[in-house]
């Protein structure tokens, strides 16, 4: 079922480098601003998170910067399964979806039972999607089949809910691993796959994104089913989110430019797009005092 | 509170014209010709123009050297030689070269842009390849001018005198500097001629020779066509003759220096191979066979125009790589997103699509990319043919244009047979995960360059030159010292 495809780290740098050197400009600008907007999960995924916090960054969600009439709001929020309650109050029947991280994120060391009900909790509580973490210790083993197998049962307890698989690229050395653990979760039942927690550095590199878009184009080319793609972490600039998007473009094609098919998981994001945008207009760049926080 | 809707009814990004600005370039109308830091008449009264061949536009009138003045600039460069270079310590060579380095990086934008204009290659390409490569080359050779007994142990090394350097128009900043730079380290004098088609960048490059205060003589520029060159190459002054062309003229050459005291270095034709074995990382390497034919429109002597994969992974890598091809801009060579720029000139132009009508009479399956092209300039669309065998013309003759015929093998004796089964030996490609491999086709591949797991990547330090009709000495490194030296 694994291809067994081989990635070259030099080669992947060199393609990347050839994305990065794309120029955006003008009403490409605009247009990719406002899709990456769109686009973010705004996420908050901390033990001191409150639920006046998650509150303040729902509204955020739907109200990036209402000074600017004609912005779209962010896809989804990201939380903790204990505050997927507090987000589906605040955000009531906003289509801004829920995510919720759970498989005892971020290090997913626990039990296929704990994971379980971590991931029923969280669909129970109103998530609409559920970020899990593979068990990398186990995919290191050469445990393919139990990552496959865990995968596959966290997807069956999602229920209607969407499934991100998180690889945490960062653990996992090498490219090669990276496509193998792409396509064991594309396999497994993915919807998305995800590269990283935000907890482990290097996180969503040019180079991972590369290669797991690529995995995806190579099913898409085989089934003709689409898997979405979501970096995350490490993404804070407007410029880099934009390479990530010429990225996708060029491999994946404009059906994968939407939210639907194409995340980033962020949170200081989504104010410097803010600010290139309302540069685009006035030709300067606004004081960051003007963006809100939350 | 409001509530706004996620949908994204978005549906097509495209990116917005992205063109390098071309204000702060410096173009003269008239260019004449440059002997003895000086910019002197052509004894002809004859001039040409030079054009950008995506808009056909002239760009300016350059001075067309005959005999006589090929004479006069091989006379300054024996004075300048006799009386000033050669005296020259090495330390005092390398900071010229040195300076002209410098001066160089400081201008680079305005090198690129004039390149792009003149060449049609795309902006991308004359600002991260050819100019800090041409760059490079000076700052490398620089390094050696004060240390030739120890590129030559044991020996006592000598410059040769004066260097009659013809130059073609693929690329033309970087091999002006291929020449240049080795040839004054190694404390030759210079009379340079540049393609007709791309004379500009070595004009430029003149005036930064001036500005850098370079002894009158060291380095003349003489523009012009065939006769131009002709006249270096039989001027009985001259004690070196180092060309870049083609194989026809690299003939012609050699005739014309038989029997004489001339060295010669030659670096001429290619139709070099690129080979895909099974294990290899696919997509990388569909990046590697883009980048082997279609960096500068193909027009690259050691481009990658003969590919072979391994027929199990055949259908794969041309699926992948007709994919593939579709994501390339082709276009305003100014424009920053443009992947493929113009074809350098209508001639050129003519002879690709000769070859092209020529694989279809064969019998080959064309495929080029949906692209569109500009309606004025000269544009050719990339190309790849299938169903191709050895006996092709189009797989035997060099294009020097964006077309790629493909081929699949089934065992590594077939394709090192294959490989080799052409009159020229300039560069090959082989993409594997196995070191091994690799290893044994470095061996068994009759070509200067073999390229493992990467393509058309090149450095100062590392040399570079052809077996068999791609040509004789190699440039780049130490050995392109020793081209240099007695």
């Amino acid at each position: 079922m694994l291809s067994n495809t081989r990635v070259d780290k030099v080669g992947v740098e060199e393609r990347v480098a050839r994305f990065q050197t794309r120029s955006i400009k003008n009403e490409a600008k605009k247009q990719g601003l406002h899709m990456v907007l769109n686009m973010i999960d705004l996420t908050t995924l901390e033990g001191k998170d409150t639920p006046g916090k998650v509150q303040q960054m729902c509204y955020k969600a739907q109200h990036l910067h209402d000074v600017h009439p004609g912005l779209p709001t962010v896809a989804a929020v990201c939380v903790y399964p204990s505050m997927v309650a507090v987000a589906r109050k605040a955000l009531g029947n906003s289509s801004v979806k829920i995510a919720s991280v759970s498989t005892a994120f971020p290090s997913g060391q626990s039990t296929r039972e704990i994971k379980l009900s971590d991931t029923k909790f969280a669909v129970d509580q109103g998530a609409d999607e559920i970020d899990m973490v593979i068990s990398r210790g186990k995919f290191l083993e050469g445990e393919y089949n139990f990552v496959f197998d865990e995968i596959a049962a966290i997807k069956e307890a999602c229920g209607k809910a969407r499934l991100k698989v998180i690889l945490e690229t960062g653990e996992l050395c090498t490219l090669d691993h990276v496509r193998m653990a792409s396509e064991i979760a594309i396999h497994a039942g993915a919807d998305f796959i995800k590269t990283s927690t935000g907890k482990i550095q290097p996180a969503a590199t040019m180079q991972v994104t590369y290669t797991m878009l690529m995995a995806i184009k190579d099913y898409y080319d085989q089934t003709g089913i689409m898997i979405g793609m979501k970096p995350a972490g490490g993404i804070s600039t407007a410029k880099l989110a934009l390479h990530n998007l010429v990225m996708v473009k060029e491999i994946l094609g404009n059906q994968w430019l939407t939210n639907e098919w194409f995340r980033f998981g962020a949170s200081s994001l989504a104010n410097d797009v803010l600010m290139q945008l309302m540069k685009t207009e006035s030709g300067l760049y606004q004081s960051p005092d003007y963006f809100s926080i939350d | 509170m409001a509530k706004k809707n996620t949908t994204n009814s978005q549906t097509e990004w495209n990116y917005a014209a992205s063109p390098e600005s071309t204000s702060h370039i410096r173009l003269e109308k008239k260019y004449q010709l440059f002997i003895n830091n000086e910019w002197v008449a052509p004894s002809s009264k004859k001039y040409f123009p030079t054009i950008n061949p995506a808009t056909e536009d002239v760009l300016a009138e350059i001075a067309w050297a005959n005999d006589a003045d090929v004479d006069l600039a091989v006379k300054a460069a024996r004075k300048a030689y006799t009386e000033v270079w050669s005296k020259m310590s090495g330390a005092e060579r390398g900071k010229y070269i040195y300076r002209i380095a410098r001066m160089m990086q400081e201008r680079a934008r305005e090198f690129a842009v004039i390149e792009s204009l003149d060449s049609g290659k795309p902006i991308r390409e004359s600002r991260d390849v050819d100019v800090p490569l041409a760059c490079n080359h000076f700052f490398y050779y620089a390094g050696w001018a004060d240390k030739l007994e120890y590129a030559m142990p044991h020996k006592k090394p000598e410059a040769l005198g004066v260097a009659g350097q013809i130059i073609p128009w693929n690329f033309p900043l970087l091999m002006a500097a291929w020449k240049i730079a080795p040839a004054l380290a190694a404390g030759n004098t210079v009379v340079l001629k540049p393609a007709e088609t791309t004379s500009l960048t070595a004009l430029k490059l003149a005036e930064i020779i001036k500005d850098a205060g370079l002894p009158p003589g060291v380095v003349n520029i003489v523009t012009g066509y065939g006769d131009t060159g002709a006249a270096i190459v039989n001027h009985p002054d001259v004690d070196k003759i180092a060309f870049t062309g083609s194989t026809t003229v690299g003939k012609i050459i050699q005739r014309a220096v038989a029997g004489t005291h001339k060295k010669t270095t030659l670096e001429l034709g290619g139709k070099s191979a690129n080979i895909i074995f099974d294990d290899a990382p696919i997509d990388q390497a569909v990046e590697g066979i883009i980048n082997g034919i279609f960096f500068n429109q193909g027009h690259v002597c050691c481009a990658g125009s003969r590919l072979f994969v391994q027929e199990n992974v055949a259908d794969l890598v041309i699926r992948k790589l007709k994919a593939r091809m579709e994501s390339l801009y082709v276009g305003d060579p100014l424009d920053k997103n443009t992947d493929i720029g113009a074809i350098n000139s209508k001639e050129q132009l003519d002879t690709i699509n000769k070859y092209i009508k020529i694989g279809k009479a064969e019998g080959a399956e064309i495929y080029q990319s949906d692209c569109s092209i500009p309606s004025k300039g000269f544009f050719c669309k990339p190309t790849l043919f299938t169903g191709v065998s050895q006996s092709h013309v189009i797989t035997q003759e060099e294009i020097f244009g964006p077309v790629l015929t493909i081929q699949t093998f089934r065992t590594i004796d077939e394709v090192i047979q294959k490989a080799n089964n052409t009159p020229y030996g300039l560069a090959a490609g082989v993409w594997t995960d196995k070191g091994s491999r690799i290893f044994n086709l470095t061996t068994k591949l009759r070509a200067g360059v073999v390229w493992a797991n990467t393509y058309n990547k090149f450095d100062p330090v590392s040399p570079f030159g052809g077996y068999k009709e791609s040509g004789i000495g190699r440039e780049g490194g130490v050995h392109g010292l020793s081209a240099y030296l007695k």
